[in-house]
Protein backbone atom coordinates (compact mmCIF):
# COMPACT_ATOMS: atom_id res chain seq x y z
CA UNK A 1 0.00 0.00 0.00
CA UNK A 2 2.61 2.31 -1.09
CA UNK A 3 1.54 6.09 -2.94
CA UNK A 4 -2.07 5.99 -1.16
CA UNK A 5 -1.32 7.29 2.06
CA UNK A 6 -0.40 11.05 2.25
CA UNK A 7 -1.63 13.02 4.59
CA UNK A 8 -2.81 16.21 4.41
CA UNK A 9 -0.17 18.98 4.90
CA UNK A 10 3.94 18.60 4.18
CA UNK A 11 4.61 14.84 4.41
CA UNK A 12 5.00 14.27 0.85
CA UNK A 13 6.73 10.70 0.74
CA UNK A 14 5.33 7.71 1.20
CA UNK A 15 7.95 6.00 3.71
CA UNK A 16 9.83 7.84 6.96
CA UNK A 17 13.41 9.07 6.97
CA UNK A 18 15.22 5.83 6.64
CA UNK A 19 17.98 5.72 9.57
CA UNK A 20 21.92 5.48 8.86
CA UNK A 21 23.05 2.06 8.22
CA UNK A 22 24.55 2.06 11.43
CA UNK A 23 21.60 2.88 13.48
CA UNK A 24 19.45 0.46 11.54
CA UNK A 25 22.39 -2.31 12.25
CA UNK A 26 21.92 -1.33 16.05
CA UNK A 27 17.89 -1.39 15.43
CA UNK A 28 17.94 -4.70 14.44
CA UNK A 29 20.31 -6.02 17.09
CA UNK A 30 18.08 -4.67 19.89
CA UNK A 31 14.91 -5.98 18.75
CA UNK A 32 16.43 -9.42 18.26
CA UNK A 33 18.05 -9.59 21.55
CA UNK A 34 14.94 -8.19 22.92
CA UNK A 35 12.75 -10.75 21.19
CA UNK A 36 14.84 -13.78 22.05
CA UNK A 37 14.66 -12.01 26.13
CA UNK A 38 18.21 -11.73 26.42
CA UNK A 39 17.71 -8.22 26.75
CA UNK A 40 14.78 -6.21 28.69
CA UNK A 41 13.57 -3.34 26.83
CA UNK A 42 12.47 -1.43 29.42
CA UNK A 43 15.75 -1.41 31.07
CA UNK A 44 17.29 -0.15 27.82
CA UNK A 45 14.65 2.16 27.68
CA UNK A 46 15.59 3.49 31.26
CA UNK A 47 19.45 3.66 30.30
CA UNK A 48 19.07 5.81 27.31
CA UNK A 49 16.32 8.13 29.48
CA UNK A 50 19.10 8.56 31.86
CA UNK A 51 21.14 9.73 28.84
CA UNK A 52 18.70 11.46 26.93
CA UNK A 53 19.51 15.07 27.90
CA UNK A 54 23.45 14.17 27.25
CA UNK A 55 23.09 13.87 23.66
CA UNK A 56 21.57 17.12 22.05
CA UNK A 57 20.55 20.39 23.91
CA UNK A 58 24.21 21.60 24.36
CA UNK A 59 25.00 21.40 20.28
CA UNK A 60 21.27 23.27 19.92
CA UNK A 61 22.74 25.60 23.01
CA UNK A 62 25.82 26.17 20.68
CA UNK A 63 24.04 27.27 17.95
CA UNK A 64 22.14 29.79 19.62
CA UNK A 65 25.22 30.75 21.71
CA UNK A 66 26.84 31.57 18.52
CA UNK A 67 23.77 32.98 16.72
CA UNK A 68 23.63 35.77 19.65
CA UNK A 69 27.48 36.78 19.52
CA UNK A 70 27.89 36.77 15.68
CA UNK A 71 25.55 38.72 13.62
CA UNK A 72 26.97 37.25 10.23
CA UNK A 73 26.67 33.92 11.87
CA UNK A 74 23.16 34.29 12.54
CA UNK A 75 21.98 36.06 9.83
CA UNK A 76 23.42 32.62 7.66
CA UNK A 77 21.40 30.21 10.78
CA UNK A 78 18.00 32.14 9.86
CA UNK A 79 18.35 31.65 5.78
CA UNK A 80 19.70 28.64 5.69
CA UNK A 81 19.99 26.54 8.72
CA UNK A 82 20.66 23.38 7.54
CA UNK A 83 24.63 24.43 6.76
CA UNK A 84 24.77 26.69 9.64
CA UNK A 85 24.43 24.12 11.99
CA UNK A 86 26.93 22.23 10.22
CA UNK A 87 29.53 24.81 10.10
CA UNK A 88 29.37 24.38 13.92
CA UNK A 89 30.68 20.76 13.17
CA UNK A 90 28.13 18.26 14.45
CA UNK A 91 26.01 17.29 11.57
CA UNK A 92 25.28 13.68 12.13
CA UNK A 93 24.27 10.61 8.89
CA UNK A 94 21.00 12.26 9.11
CA UNK A 95 20.76 15.60 8.24
CA UNK A 96 17.01 16.48 7.95
CA UNK A 97 16.07 19.77 6.59
CA UNK A 98 16.38 22.25 9.46
CA UNK A 99 14.44 25.57 10.01
CA UNK A 100 15.02 28.22 12.77
CA UNK A 101 12.55 30.39 13.61
CA UNK A 102 13.49 33.40 15.73
CA UNK A 103 11.79 34.73 19.39
CA UNK A 104 10.98 38.30 19.14
CA UNK A 105 9.50 41.04 21.84
CA UNK A 106 6.51 40.35 19.68
CA UNK A 107 6.64 37.30 18.34
CA UNK A 108 6.82 33.41 20.23
CA UNK A 109 7.57 30.51 18.58
CA UNK A 110 6.56 26.99 19.24
CA UNK A 111 7.61 23.25 17.78
CA UNK A 112 5.41 20.37 18.32
CA UNK A 113 5.19 17.38 15.86
CA UNK A 114 1.24 16.79 15.42
CA UNK A 115 1.60 13.40 14.01
CA UNK A 116 4.57 11.59 15.72
CA UNK A 117 7.28 12.61 17.70
CA UNK A 118 9.55 14.30 14.76
CA UNK A 119 12.42 16.17 16.85
CA UNK A 120 15.76 17.92 15.64
CA UNK A 121 17.26 15.76 17.89
CA UNK A 122 20.81 16.20 16.18
CA UNK A 123 20.72 19.55 18.17
CA UNK A 124 18.68 19.24 20.67
CA UNK A 125 18.90 15.01 22.05
CA UNK A 126 16.19 12.62 22.39
CA UNK A 127 12.53 14.51 22.32
CA UNK A 128 11.26 14.60 26.30
CA UNK A 129 8.49 12.49 26.94
CA UNK A 130 5.75 15.18 27.50
CA UNK A 131 6.75 16.15 23.39
CA UNK A 132 5.74 12.75 22.35
CA UNK A 133 2.61 12.67 24.83
CA UNK A 134 -0.70 12.94 22.67
CA UNK A 135 -1.80 15.55 24.87
CA UNK A 136 0.81 17.92 23.64
CA UNK A 137 0.89 17.02 20.04
CA UNK A 138 -2.99 17.56 20.15
CA UNK A 139 -3.29 21.10 22.18
CA UNK A 140 -0.53 22.77 21.02
CA UNK A 141 -2.01 23.83 17.57
CA UNK A 142 -5.20 24.16 18.62
CA UNK A 143 -4.46 26.05 22.08
CA UNK A 144 -0.94 27.08 22.22
CA UNK A 145 -1.16 29.60 24.85
CA UNK A 146 -2.94 27.14 27.28
CA UNK A 147 0.12 24.87 26.55
CA UNK A 148 2.74 27.55 27.68
CA UNK A 149 0.65 28.23 30.87
CA UNK A 150 0.85 24.79 31.34
CA UNK A 151 4.69 25.33 30.95
CA UNK A 152 4.72 28.43 33.13
CA UNK A 153 5.52 31.04 30.10
CA UNK A 154 2.30 33.25 30.28
CA UNK A 155 2.43 35.46 26.81
CA UNK A 156 0.93 39.21 26.52
CA UNK A 157 -1.87 39.98 23.96
CA UNK A 158 1.19 41.64 21.95
CA UNK A 159 2.79 39.01 21.31
CA UNK A 160 2.07 36.57 18.41
CA UNK A 161 2.20 32.90 18.54
CA UNK A 162 3.80 30.99 15.98
CA UNK A 163 3.60 26.68 16.08
CA UNK A 164 5.70 25.33 13.57
CA UNK A 165 4.93 21.34 12.57
CA UNK A 166 7.67 19.02 12.30
CA UNK A 167 7.41 16.68 9.94
CA UNK A 168 9.86 13.71 8.61
CA UNK A 169 11.37 16.13 6.55
CA UNK A 170 11.88 19.63 8.31
CA UNK A 171 12.32 20.14 11.73
CA UNK A 172 12.25 23.37 13.47
CA UNK A 173 14.89 24.82 16.24
CA UNK A 174 13.86 28.01 18.10
CA UNK A 175 16.12 30.60 18.24
CA UNK A 176 15.25 32.29 21.98
CA UNK A 177 15.44 35.77 22.78
CA UNK A 178 18.98 36.75 24.62
CA UNK A 179 18.29 37.69 28.03
CA UNK A 180 18.67 41.31 29.69
CA UNK A 181 21.53 41.22 32.01
CA UNK A 182 23.85 38.88 29.72
CA UNK A 183 25.61 41.58 27.71
CA UNK A 184 29.20 40.65 29.99
CA UNK A 185 28.62 36.72 28.96
CA UNK A 186 31.30 35.18 26.04
CA UNK A 187 29.69 32.64 23.95
CA UNK A 188 30.49 29.40 25.71
CA UNK A 189 29.13 30.78 29.21
CA UNK A 190 25.88 31.88 26.97
CA UNK A 191 25.93 28.23 25.65
CA UNK A 192 25.46 27.15 29.16
CA UNK A 193 21.82 28.61 29.86
CA UNK A 194 20.65 28.11 26.93
CA UNK A 195 17.68 25.10 27.85
CA UNK A 196 16.27 22.53 25.73
CA UNK A 197 13.10 23.83 26.49
CA UNK A 198 13.94 27.50 25.33
CA UNK A 199 14.44 25.54 21.88
CA UNK A 200 11.31 24.50 21.56
CA UNK A 201 9.78 27.04 22.31
CA UNK A 202 7.79 26.26 25.45
CA UNK A 203 10.64 28.40 27.54
CA UNK A 204 12.41 31.28 27.96
CA UNK A 205 15.84 31.77 28.75
CA UNK A 206 16.78 33.14 31.89
CA UNK A 207 19.51 34.33 33.54
CA UNK A 208 20.33 31.95 36.85
CA UNK B 1 30.06 0.37 38.21
CA UNK B 2 31.52 0.32 34.31
CA UNK B 3 35.56 -0.31 34.71
CA UNK B 4 37.20 1.90 32.80
CA UNK B 5 38.76 -0.06 30.54
CA UNK B 6 34.66 -1.77 29.45
CA UNK B 7 34.49 1.98 27.74
CA UNK B 8 38.26 2.94 26.74
CA UNK B 9 38.22 6.06 25.11
CA UNK B 10 34.39 6.79 25.30
CA UNK B 11 33.80 10.27 24.73
CA UNK B 12 32.68 11.80 27.86
CA UNK B 13 32.37 14.95 29.70
CA UNK B 14 32.05 15.83 33.50
CA UNK B 15 28.85 14.01 33.91
CA UNK B 16 29.51 10.75 32.14
CA UNK B 17 29.04 9.18 28.46
CA UNK B 18 28.09 11.73 25.93
CA UNK B 19 26.61 10.63 22.62
CA UNK B 20 25.72 12.79 19.21
CA UNK B 21 23.25 10.73 17.71
CA UNK B 22 20.42 8.25 19.98
CA UNK B 23 21.42 4.96 18.20
CA UNK B 24 24.81 5.40 20.17
CA UNK B 25 22.80 5.60 23.11
CA UNK B 26 21.41 2.41 22.02
CA UNK B 27 24.21 0.79 21.35
CA UNK B 28 26.08 1.59 24.77
CA UNK B 29 22.82 0.57 26.73
CA UNK B 30 22.69 -2.79 24.96
CA UNK B 31 25.94 -3.19 26.14
CA UNK B 32 25.41 -2.29 29.99
CA UNK B 33 22.11 -4.20 29.52
CA UNK B 34 23.93 -7.49 28.54
CA UNK B 35 26.39 -7.61 30.79
CA UNK B 36 23.98 -7.20 33.74
CA UNK B 37 22.01 -10.00 32.61
CA UNK B 38 25.24 -12.24 32.58
CA UNK B 39 25.51 -12.41 28.79
CA UNK B 40 29.09 -11.62 28.74
CA UNK B 41 31.78 -10.13 31.43
CA UNK B 42 33.20 -6.52 31.79
CA UNK B 43 36.56 -7.90 31.10
CA UNK B 44 35.49 -10.07 27.93
CA UNK B 45 33.57 -7.14 26.82
CA UNK B 46 36.95 -5.00 27.24
CA UNK B 47 38.84 -6.97 25.19
CA UNK B 48 36.33 -7.49 22.03
CA UNK B 49 36.26 -3.70 22.07
CA UNK B 50 39.86 -2.77 22.98
CA UNK B 51 40.47 -5.57 19.68
CA UNK B 52 38.05 -3.35 17.70
CA UNK B 53 39.60 -0.38 18.43
CA UNK B 54 42.91 -1.45 17.61
CA UNK B 55 42.05 -2.33 14.19
CA UNK B 56 40.08 0.80 13.49
CA UNK B 57 43.52 2.72 13.99
CA UNK B 58 43.47 6.17 15.39
CA UNK B 59 40.38 8.09 15.27
CA UNK B 60 39.15 11.38 16.49
CA UNK B 61 36.54 10.33 18.50
CA UNK B 62 33.79 10.53 16.65
CA UNK B 63 33.92 7.21 14.88
CA UNK B 64 34.13 5.46 18.38
CA UNK B 65 30.31 4.14 18.80
CA UNK B 66 31.10 2.79 15.52
CA UNK B 67 33.75 0.82 16.45
CA UNK B 68 31.42 0.14 19.77
CA UNK B 69 28.97 -1.36 17.63
CA UNK B 70 31.03 -3.79 15.74
CA UNK B 71 32.58 -5.19 18.93
CA UNK B 72 28.83 -5.33 20.14
CA UNK B 73 27.79 -7.31 17.00
CA UNK B 74 31.16 -9.65 17.50
CA UNK B 75 30.89 -10.60 21.12
CA UNK B 76 26.71 -11.26 20.24
CA UNK B 77 28.06 -13.43 17.45
CA UNK B 78 30.41 -15.16 19.48
CA UNK B 79 28.21 -15.28 22.09
CA UNK B 80 25.20 -17.16 20.20
CA UNK B 81 23.47 -14.29 21.17
CA UNK B 82 22.52 -14.79 17.41
CA UNK B 83 23.78 -15.17 13.96
CA UNK B 84 24.68 -13.39 11.14
CA UNK B 85 21.97 -14.15 9.04
CA UNK B 86 18.59 -13.32 11.08
CA UNK B 87 20.77 -9.92 11.99
CA UNK B 88 21.34 -8.79 7.90
CA UNK B 89 17.77 -9.84 7.38
CA UNK B 90 16.13 -8.20 10.53
CA UNK B 91 18.32 -5.05 9.48
CA UNK B 92 17.13 -5.39 5.90
CA UNK B 93 13.59 -5.88 7.66
CA UNK B 94 13.84 -2.52 9.38
CA UNK B 95 14.92 -0.57 6.39
CA UNK B 96 11.82 -2.23 4.35
CA UNK B 97 10.01 -0.96 7.51
CA UNK B 98 10.53 2.85 7.25
CA UNK B 99 10.99 2.80 3.65
CA UNK B 100 7.21 1.61 3.55
CA UNK B 101 5.80 3.17 6.89
CA UNK B 102 3.66 6.35 6.31
CA UNK B 103 4.74 9.32 7.76
CA UNK B 104 3.23 9.71 11.33
CA UNK B 105 2.84 6.13 12.06
CA UNK B 106 4.82 3.82 14.14
CA UNK B 107 7.41 2.11 12.14
CA UNK B 108 6.89 -1.72 12.95
CA UNK B 109 7.97 -5.32 11.28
Amino acid sequence: MTGAHHHDHDHDHEGQDVPSATALRVKALESLLVEKGLVDPAALDAIVDAYETKIGPRNGARVVARAWTDPAYKARLLQDATPAIAEIGFMGSERPHMIVVENTPTTHNLVVCTLCSCYPWLVLGLPPVWYKSTAYRSRAVIDPRGVLADFGLTLGDDVAVRVWDSTAETRYLVLPERPAGTEGMDEEALAGIVTRDSMVGVAKVVVP
Amino acid sequence: MIPPDATLGQPTDADGPVFAEPWMAQAFALVVQLQRAGHFTWPEWAETLGAELRAAGSDDGSHYYETWLKALERISLAKGLTDLATLDDRTEAWEHAYEHTPHGQPVTL
